[in-house]
């Protein structure tokens, strides 16, 4: 499976973005191979408005299936159901490589409302 | 000079007794047998109505074109998206509209090749207009949390009668919304306080509306012994129109929502004066 | 870290003389002026500018005069009327121009041009800086004048600070933010742990007061109120408190109407450093008291 993992630097040693609208990379790792590409996702950080959309449709194209994560927004929220990704919820900010660990090993809530409040955020 | 001359009323910052320059104009004017329109243009925070007190007559609801796709039509193609330089368009399995972030422009539906794309209205927000005596009113309110405010200014301008001088309250600052208020005045008349905050954020205004290519006034409110927008306004050849002085009478009638001349007559004679500069700078 | 805003609904109730005078009473904390389009904090906070950039944000359309051959149809489609005809600077022949100040950015104009005539150029519409006061380090920016999507700018002011409270383990970061409801005071409160409302006791003040809550309420953001120069009319600042709380808002203290406080503005000074004594006395009470609120709230 691929997912995808909001990430504040480019490798899964590094702690994980805890905002996915404002994500600075995105790791996108399959969970069978192990393989991780990073993808820089600076161009939605400034967009001028909708960074949390962008960064869905980023995701989508990317080819992931669920996205590991601290918090989204409504309007990026909106853009991943509709995309058919589901969202794997972290509390708290720790390495990729042990998230995607909780993630294989079923410990993460899935998300099934926005836990952030949108606009710019 | 134009029959009925709009006259914009701003300020760099709020606070600076833009609204009570405002509303005085408003009543001298009606007071001295002339036609005048007041519109609120400040959306975001309309005030003029809690001392002019108007009997409302029309409540219109007001709305930008938003996209809706048929999904039936749609292939797909992503050009809608690809189009939007807002944002407002995510193209995932089908594109999926944000209504909130739409600016209205229409560039979607034109781009379309398959005509999968029509328009439907979303509120932003009110216009409202009625009288106070013989003084018309306008104003709009923004619905609470919408960013959209210049469509609802521009619908605010449309309620203008050709057959009154208009008085445009413009909001503070210096952003997009103040630009659409004061594109089609006459004269823009800059309220402010001769401190540094209201120095500088003069200093701001002028700069945005210099490039417009508008004619400036300034009047100098809660003025005392400090001369230095005075200095300022000589060096940028700005007419200072009025200075008010500082008077706690002035803010006490004003926190009790209530017209200064009605209680304080040498009031009247400085917005009369104020009134013949403004005539001059027309 | 906690990251609490300074409003006020309508502008000029003194809140950015408050914000700088809650900085120096503030020993840990991080300043953010959010106020991007009237930003005065500087005048009083004399930063010292450590690195500045451009704040692009936009698109603006241009017609080349040369190459437009007149037609209309940019006009015609463009909804916002920022397009209107004009005469060939040389030849006097019928070309079209976008009115400065007008033009939204959609790019209408530009992909529907026959003969690619319009430019659409990317904006640089304000800058933003890291600075250092003698009360902490600040983010700060200014405005464009005329631009829009002070919203994102007011977004990069505070992710900019909370960048500077992380790496230098600061636990407050103190936004003044901007005046009104729009979407420059969304972006100020999103995601925020606390606002303080500054009013005034006068009708537009509780007026705008209560717009104010209404979205601090909606964004579910803690919000406290404190009414400045309440003395003008007290009957009035007692109905605020009343409504502030009916509004689920908690009044944490009042400061009264005192020339000190143009007074020290003049000399750039804050209100508490230009030792105004009972002036600087009511606004420590409404710190101490706004703390004490911050904390206990969620
Ligand atoms: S109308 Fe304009 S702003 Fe709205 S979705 Fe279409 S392209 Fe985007
Ligand atoms: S441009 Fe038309 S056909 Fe293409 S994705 Fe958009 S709505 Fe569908
Ligand atoms: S569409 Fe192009 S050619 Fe036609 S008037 Fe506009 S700029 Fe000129
Ligand atoms: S970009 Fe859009 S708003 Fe600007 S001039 Fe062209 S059509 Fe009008």
């Amino acid at each position: 499976m691929k997912v995808v993992i909001t990430s504040s630097n480019k490798t899964l040693a590094d702690p994980i973005d805890m905002h996915f609208g404002r994500a600075k990379f995105f790791i996108l790792a399959d969970t069978e191979t192990g393989k991780a590409v990073v993808h820089d996702n600076a161009q939605n950080l400034h967009a001028a408005q909708g960074a949390g959309i962008q960064s869905a449709e980023t995701v989508a194209k990317l080819g992931a299936e669920v996205v590991i994560t601290g918090s989204v927004g409504p309007k990026a929220y909106k853009a991943l159901q509709a995309a058919g990704i589901k969202i794997a919820l972290l509390e708290a900010v720790c390495p990729g490589t042990e998230a995607l660990r909780r993630f294989k090993d079923k410990e993460l809530p899935v998300l099934d409302k926005p836990n952030s409040e949108g606009h710019w955020v | 000079m134009k029959a009925f001359p709009a006259i914009a009323i701003a300020s760099g910052k709020g606070g600076t007794g833009k609204t009570t320059v405002a509303i005085h104009l408003a009543a001298l004017l009606a007071a001295q047998g002339r036609a005048v329109q007041y519109l609120d243009c400040d959306v975001e925070e309309p005030n003029g109505h809690l001392f002019l007190k108007p009997k409302m007559e029309r409540s219109e609801s007001v709305g930008i074109p938003v996209p809706v796709v048929d999904a039936a039509q749609c292939t797909s193609c992503g050009k809608c998206a690809e189009v939007c330089e807002f944002n407002a368009i995510a193209m995932l399995k089908k594109p999926l509209v944000f209504p909130e972030l739409c600016h209205g422009c229409g560039a979607c539906a034109l781009v379309c090749p398959v005509g999968a794309i029509r328009e439907t209205s979303r509120a932003i927000g009110v216009v409202e207009t009625g009288r106070t005596g013989t003084i018309g009113f306008a104003q709009g309110r923004l619905n609470v949390g919408e960013p959209m405010a210049p469509p609802l200014i521009r619908a605010v301008k449309a309620r203008r009668n050709p057959d009154a001088i208009a008085l445009f309250d413009s909001p503070p600052g210096t952003s997009c919304p103040v630009v659409a208020t004061v594109r089609d005045a006459d004269l823009v008349v800059l309220v402010t306080e001769p401190t540094p905050f209201g120095l500088h954020d003069l200093a701001l205004a002028v700069d945005t509306f210099r490039p417009m290519g508008k004619p400036m006034g300034v009047v100098v409110n809660r003025a005392d012994d400090d001369r230095r927008v005075q200095d300022y306004c000589q060096a940028e050849n700005l007419p200072v129109l009025a200075e008010l002085p500082d008077d706690r009478r002035v803010a006490e009638t004003y926190a009790r929502g209530e017209l200064v001349f009605d209680r304080l007559p040498e009031w009247r004679d400085r917005f009369d004066a104020l009134w013949s500069r403004i005539e001059e700078c027309l | 870290m906690k990251e609490l805003v300074v409003i006020s609904g309508k502008g000029g109730t003194g809140k950015t003389s408050l914000t700088a005078s809650l900085a120096g009473l503030a020993p840990n904390a991080v300043l953010a002026d959010c106020d991007v389009d009237a930003a005065d904090l500087h005048l009083i906070l004399a930063p010292d500018i450590r690195r500045r950039e451009d704040f692009r944000s936009g698109h603006r359309a241009s017609i080349r005069a040369a190459d437009c051959i007149g037609c209309g149809r940019c006009a015609a489609l463009c909804r916002y009327n920022a397009i209107a005809p004009a005469a060939h600077p040389s030849d006097g022949a019928r070309v079209f121009t976008v009115e400065a100040g007008a033009c939204e950015g959609c790019g209408v104009c530009v992909w529907n041009c026959p003969v690619n005539a319009i430019d659409f150029e990317e904006q640089v519409c304000g800058a933003w800086f890291v600075s250092d006061t003698r009360h902490g380090p600040m983010a700060h920016a200014r405005l464009a004048p005329g631009a829009e999507n002070s919203g994102k700018l007011v977004s990069l002011v505070r992710e900019q600070a909370r960048e500077i409270a992380k790496r230098e383990n600061r636990d407050l970061v103190l936004v003044d933010g901007p005046p009104g409801t729009g979407c420059p005071v969304i972006a100020a409160l999103t995601g925020a742990h606390g606002v303080l409302v500054v009013t005034e006791p006068t009708v537009s003040g509780a007026h705008d007061l209560l717009r104010v809550l209404a979205l601090a309420g909606h964004l579910k953001i803690p919000a406290a109120v404190c009414i400045n120069k309440w003395d003008i009319q007290p009957e009035q600042a007692d109905r605020i408190e009343a409504a502030a709380r009916a509004a689920g808002a908690t009044p944490v203290g009042r400061v009264r109407y005192d020339k000190a406080a143009t007074a020290a503005q003049r000399r750039g000074l804050t209100i508490i450093e230009a030792d105004a004594n009972s002036l600087a006395d009511d606004i420590r009470t409404v710190w101490k008291q706004w703390m004490d609120f911050a904390k206990e709230a969620p």
